[in-house]
């Protein structure tokens, strides 16, 4: 555990050091804020003529796409640039398991979203304060709850791939690629097919994020689904580490 | 301390190390020569754990390299060949990071210590990006020492120092070496002769011998080698010399200077300098020359290609 912890603090460290977390925290909260002004503005004309009242799912909608974008970029460098720049050999000389390597450079990946989601919080809580009766704000829990284990998933496959490449731009297109296949493109067999089709469905983050934690429902399902992608990207993870040993 | 029997690496179909056997025992310098390609860094890579080998077995420090993998870790202190250090980040905190991951007490005050001993403190808030290569590999070394390991091993420690760094490197190993055991790669001959107490001569994968630096030296070097020069022309050099008894393979070099051996112990340069004076040379150089690693690799596999 305490080798966990001595990784990822230095990997969240090590993202307030460099110029690009920043400007990805930057742009994201930037979007994410026109988009919110955009909602207040639109949304408050909309309800004074019966339309629905402002609420937060398109922003936490947009804040997980904007997040399958960005994750990659965060993820890639994190064990392929050890591997290139050759400070993975002092690593796996140090008394650290191959899996709590893995799992350091998770959890300080991890901490970064959330701690970029926690700024985000400040939106429910403005938008509670200008709607009548106010929020939902069992959905808000929902949704970012959803988030959470959303963005651990992303982070986990993006980890595990960056261990199986030396070059961070080949971990960071095939990251991304695998993102917009699970989130557009896996789902589509299920429309198509006759029978059989719910696997499909049931692999697309579609099913188990945007139609499904965004919108509010909690359910038992969609969570063993993110966590069992996250053990997976994680083990992947370790397993990659392995078979560099053995080359 | 280091106890390694059979060992042998394939990469591919390549072998890398073929049952390679040695050991070392406590308070004691081991020097691994052999040039590059020799099979010295992935002998190395087996002992501090970080790949398996394909045959063999390691321990080290009392610990089965492949079963007991995080144990002999703790153990071992690693300066690899290429210093991999964290570029972006500051001098302190690398080691502090690295002194966390091994659970060191007070790491604090470990890290002071460490670069004091390497003689970087004055360096100890600089990104380690903009140090020099020389204090790079201090960093790669203060990083090695942080834990006081039983076992160091060291990839080619001195590379890329300037003269004074690398005698005052070469001290500090020579000190820590009393206590513990230290296995050091090198393709210096005399760095070998200068901190080793024993030294392996390894080459493509195999060790071509093992022995004390002095009786290694006494074995190969039969005949010490020495290199004499004269002011202007010197047409007749060789002759003049040859008629000295004792002297043998006389040489004539493209820069005019001679080469001659003579055989250990018998010590026939008084002789060959009031030789060279007598016929009226002006003797201005007469030096002893080293035998060079590519020789004694020459001498020891017995390679027909002798002289070049």
């Amino acid at each position: 555990m305490n080798n966990i912890w001595t990784i990822a603090k230095r990997e969240y460290d090590n993202y307030f050091n460099s110029p690009l977390a920043y400007v990805i925290g930057f742009v994201i909260l930037l979007i994410l804020g026109v988009l919110f002004s955009a909602i207040m503005f639109f949304g408050s004309q909309q309800s004074m003529f019966g339309g629905t009242a402002p609420n937060t799912e398109q922003l936490t909608w947009w804040f997980s796409f904007l997040l399958i974008i960005s994750i990659p970029i965060l993820t890639m460098r994190l064990i392929s640039d050890e591997a290139r720049m050759g400070t993975l050999e002092l690593m796996l000389t140090a008394p650290v398991r191959d899996l709590e390597l893995v799992i350091g450079k998770w959890l300080g990946a991890f901490l970064y979203v959330l701690t970029l989601a926690s700024v985000t919080l400040v939106y429910p809580v403005i938008m509670d304060n200008f709607i009548t009766p106010g929020l939902d704000w069992r959905v808000v829990l929902a949704s970012y709850i959803g988030l959470i284990l959303f963005s651990g998933t992303l982070i986990a496959l993006g980890v595990g791939i960056s261990a199986i490449f030396t070059n961070q731009f080949a971990a960071f297109f095939i990251t991304f690629g695998l993102f917009i296949f699970l989130t557009f493109f896996v789902g589509i067999p299920a429309s198509l097919l006759q029978k059989g089709g719910e696997f499909f469905d049931y692999l697309s983050f579609n099913t188990h994020f945007f139609n499904s934690m965004n919108r509010g429902t909690i359910n038992l399902g969609d969570i063993v689904y993110f966590l069992s992608l996250t053990a997976l990207g994680l083990f992947t993870g370790s397993t990659a580490i392995e078979i560099r040993r053995w080359r | 301390m280091i106890k390694v029997s059979g060992l042998t690496k394939d990469y591919g179909a390549r072998r890398a190390i073929h049952n390679l056997s040695f050991d070392a025992q406590q308070g004691e310098i081991v020097g691994f020569l052999g040039p590059n390609g020799a099979g010295k860094t992935t002998t190395m890579r087996i002992l501090t754990g970080y790949m398996p080998p394909t045959d063999g077995e390691a321990i080290v420090a009392g610990y089965d390299v492949v079963e007991e993998s995080l144990e002999v870790r703790k153990r071992v202190g690693y300066l690899p060949e290429t210093v991999p250090l964290y570029t972006d980040m500051v001098v302190f905190d690398y080691l502090k990071f690295m002194g966390d991951l091994r659970r060191i007490p007070n790491v604090d005050d470990r890290v002071d210590e460490v670069l004091d001993q390497v003689g970087l403190s004055d360096r100890a808030n600089g990104y380690i990006g903009n140090l020099s290569k020389g204090m790079r590999q201090r960093v790669g070394l203060a990083q090695a020492l942080m834990h006081r390991p039983e076992v160091l091993i060291l990839d080619e420690p001195t590379i890329g120092l300037d003269p004074g760094q690398v005698v005052e490197v070469r001290k500090l190993i020579r000190e820590i070496g009393k206590e513990r055991t230290v296995l050091l790669s090198t393709h210096l001959l005399n760095e070998a002769q200068n901190i080793c107490d024993r030294v392996l001569i390894i080459n493509k994968g195999k060790i071509v011998a093992e022995d004390t630096t002095e009786n290694l030296q006494a074995r190969l070097i039969g005949a010490e080698r020495v290199m004499l020069r004269v002011r202007g022309e010197a047409d007749d050099l060789a002759k003049t010399i040859k008629l000295v008894k004792g002297v043998q393979g006389v040489e004539t070099k493209e820069d005019g200077s001679v080469e001659f051996e003579f055989a250990s112990g018998k010590d026939v340069r008084p002789e060959v300098a009031k030789q060279v004076i007598k016929s009226g040379y002006d003797l201005i150089e007469l030096r002893p020359l080293g035998m060079s690693l590519e020789e004694i690799f020459l001498e020891l596999t017995g390679s027909d290609s002798k002289k070049k």
